[in-house]
């Protein structure tokens, strides 16, 4: 069974990086490349390989009460391939970029290791497990964005890590609950014990890991270090951070938890709407102001997390295919967005708007990239963000809330106008800009238009047939709710 | 630390030169014995680290530098942790699940019972050991006065 | 039930700690006592009345024991926050290298 080398791959890359290396960094630009192309390809394999089936594997071959089990299922398989793509975009952009902050192996081995932490969270079938992959990315992420060495690095570090073991404490104290109600860890055991308690037990414990996972996916009350973090990571960084990470940790865990787990109930979805109608409005508003670009952009990261929630929340099938679907298409254009800004940010050796000038002709890739991820990011057709909103949109008329419908699409509006400010200064100002600093060389511009590419791509998957094979084994699997607990004890 | 010279006073230094064996023997002794008493990986590696930091604290950096090589700490390291995985992946050939226990189990409450849990017990000791040793070794060589270059 | 009373007052103590202090060092420590107070109520929640330490030995088998599961969770999450606390301290360091204090009202660069 493959579902353990997914973990396994990763992992083992990442030990054998500083093993191999010396000054240069080849050996470890050669082995994780190798190493995330192959998790891509298996997670396409596993992805396409009986989409409605749940593979279960035991760790150490012991059996349900007593061991860690790994589950893969449409959902997980999914996520699996988003987070392989963005990695495997990630490091062709870093091959050249991190070369002048130095050090280059500690880097690509702490990537792997952010690696190994997603995989691991989205493969597991075992709450105490995910909190330990949780964990490990953490670390790797903290370290990453400190990477370069400059005074805000550190600090914006610092406030994502005490914020972090904060949300950790949380959900540690969840886990105890959980446990000394249910005598288990499983999610399938836990799911099955959980129906029969106290109703109050289970709001205490849903409170908790919302509050915890809601650190982690940067929803409103909670997004305060995203900001910081997102800014002053380095570009692929940062791409891989707002692209996958607060996804895997935050949106699929709390989707688990509270769709298979609890089965749904409807006073926390009532939370997930309107924390995530709170969250569009207010990252889209704090973002207009930004004239960092890269700061602007981890603002709009807190704005399309609330759509993905509020979509969330909307406890329909509809809702969770545009939850869904907006997940991989924010990875994609949001991580392509952010190439635009390092490619930007190492070109001109700036990241203040007022700065930039006119460098369409100096950037020809760069800037096309960017105006066809503004697009996407804008809801402008035939891009995908506009599918994917419009699902969500519609999904929310649907299901009798069209207060969260205008919601939607006030936020769209605004976005669209921070994007034309961002076009308007960043790339097409006033004056066209004589030289450059630094020069954006074939691997970033290779990422970035395989992620433009994938912007145009990933809008087929609307269409019926494609969205029959892709989407719609993945919300069955979220919308079967406790079914998914049945399914692995029986196993 | 006193009267200039690196490290303590040559009482500590004397002292610490014999204790820390008899630290690495009991850091030993609970990892080898982690599946019949507590303690294991986590704990004896613990022990371990605090043994290798007490030469820090007694020596001083240039000399507890001079006196390990750094280098093949760090190798030693990295490959524990490979075997590790290794290992899980020899069980994973052998009887179909990762980190399956392959092993002979052996006659309760001896010493080479237990199957894999004793040579994983003793891989991590020897990682968590040398980690922690060199994460207070990096940190101890920052200086707090230089650096502000942005 | 006041051994839980207390767990949640220590983590309500490091809670405070993290909102309250302004000096990193503090901080740091705050989180660690917030830590330290998760792990206990985890090892709490593990008791059984009347069983003993749960380590099988010649002539106890079959005792009355206390739940092992929390003690090994606890250990992994000690080891957890280890590195997350080894991590906070270096980036004080270096924080103390490139602003020359540990005052956080005066690391404000980013802001907005």
């Amino acid at each position: 069974m493959t579902l353990p080398y997914f973990i396994a791959i990763p992992l083992f890359t990442a030990f054998l990086i500083p093993l191999v290396s010396r000054r240069k960094g080849t050996p470890a630009v050669v082995l994780s490349l190798a190493a995330t192309a192959a998790l891509l390809g298996l997670s396409i394999q596993a992805f396409l390989r009986s989409p409605g089936q749940t593979f279960v594997y035991r760790m150490s071959g012991w059996k349900l009460p007593v061991g860690i089990n790994l589950v893969q299922d449409a959902f997980s398989a999914f996520m699996l391939c988003m987070v392989s793509l963005i990695a495997l975009t990630s490091l062709v952009y870093s091959v050249k970029y991190i070369r002048h902050l130095g050090q280059d192996w500690r880097y690509y081995a702490l990537f792997m290791i952010l690696v190994t932490g997603m995989n691991g969270v989205l493969l597991t079938g075992d709450i105490f497990n995910l909190f330990v992959f949780m964990e490990i990315s953490l670390l790797a992420a903290l370290a990453l964005v400190a990477f370069g060495g400059r005074a805000q690095e550190f600090e914006a570090s610092f406030k994502y890590a005490v914020t972090a073991s904060v949300s950790a404490s949380l959900i540690l104290i969840g886990i105890a609950v959980v446990y000394s109600s249910t005598s288990s860890l499983a999610l399938a055991t836990v799911a099955e014990s959980l129906s029969r308690k106290n109703p109050l037990l289970v709001l205490w414990v849903g409170g908790l890991f919302m509050a915890g996972f809601g650190v982690k996916t940067a929803a409103m009350p909670f997004h305060a270090w995203l900001p910081d973090a997102h800014s002053s990571a380095p570009a692929p960084i940062s791409a891989m951070l707002s692209g996958v990470l607060i996804k895997t940790l935050g949106v699929y865990v709390l989707v688990r938890i509270f769709y298979n787990v609890m089965g749904a109930p409807p006073l926390f979805l009532h939370i997930f709407l309107v924390l995530g109608a709170v969250s569009i409005l207010a990252g889209v508003l704090l973002a207009v102001g930004q004239w960092d670009i890269k700061r602007l952009l981890a603002y709009h990261s807190i704005s399309q997390i609330g759509y993905i929630l509020l979509a969330v929340g909307l406890n329909t099938t509809l809702g969770l295919v545009g939850a869904v679907y907006h997940m991989i298409n924010h990875a994609v254009f949001k991580s392509l967005l952010f190439y635009n800004a390092g490619a930007l940010e190492t070109a001109l050796g700036t990241r203040d708007l007022r700065k930039m000038g006119n460098v369409t002709k100096l950037l020809p890739v760069t800037s096309a990239s960017s105006m066809i991820a503004s697009l996407a990011i804008s809801g402008i057709p035939p891009f995908n963000g506009f599918f994917s909103k419009l699902v969500i949109i519609i999904a929310a008329v649907q299901a009798r809330q069209p207060v969260y419908a205008v919601v939607a699409v006030v936020g769209s509006l605004l976005t669209l106008a921070s994007f034309t400010k961002v076009q308007r200064y960043g790339l097409r100002g006033e004056r066209p800009v004589e030289k450059l600093v630094g020069r954006v060389d074939w691997g970033m511009k290779a990422a970035m238009i395989a992620l433009a590419v994938l912007c145009l791509a990933t809008s087929l998957l609307i269409l019926p047939g494609i969205r029959e094979a892709t989407l719609d084994p993945v919300v069955k699997v979220i919308m079967d709710k406790t079914q998914y607990a049945l399914t692995i004890l029986g196993k | 630390m006193t009267d200039g010279k690196p490290g303590m006073t040559l009482i500590i230094k004397t002292v610490n030169r014999i204790i820390i064996w008899m630290i690495f023997l009991y850091g030993a002794y609970i990892v080898l014995h982690g599946h019949l008493s507590p303690g294991g990986g986590f704990g004896g590696g613990v022990v371990l680290a605090l043994g290798l930091l007490s030469v820090l604290l007694a020596r001083g950096r240039e000399d507890t530098l001079k006196w390990l090589n750094l280098g093949a700490l760090r190798k030693t390291e990295y490959s524990s942790t490979l075997l590790f995985l290794i290992l899980g992946l020899v069980g994973a050939a052998a009887s179909g699940a990762f980190f399956a226990n392959f092993l002979s189990k052996g006659r309760l409450f001896h010493l080479l019972s237990s199957g894999l849990i004793l040579p994983l017990n003793v891989l991590i000791g020897i990682k968590v050991g040398l980690s922690l040793f060199l994460v207070v070794l990096t940190l101890a060589e920052f200086d707090l006065e230089k650096g502000a270059d942005e | 039930m006041t051994l839980y009373a207390l767990c949640f007052a220590l983590f309500l103590v490091g809670l405070y700690g993290i909102l309250t202090k302004r000096d990193l060092i503090k901080i740091i420590l705050s989180s660690g006592i917030m830590g330290y107070a998760c792990n206990l109520m985890l090892v709490l929640f593990g008791y059984r009345h009347g069983g003993m330490y749960p380590i099988l030995e010649k002539g106890r088998e079959g005792a009355a024991m206390v739940d092992p599961l929390p003690q090994a969770l606890v250990l992994t999450s000690i080891v957890i926050e280890l590195g997350v606390t080894a991590l906070l301290a270096a980036l004080a360091i270096r924080l103390f290298q490139k602003y020359k204090t540990y005052d956080i009202t005066k690391i404000r660069r980013l802001s907005g």
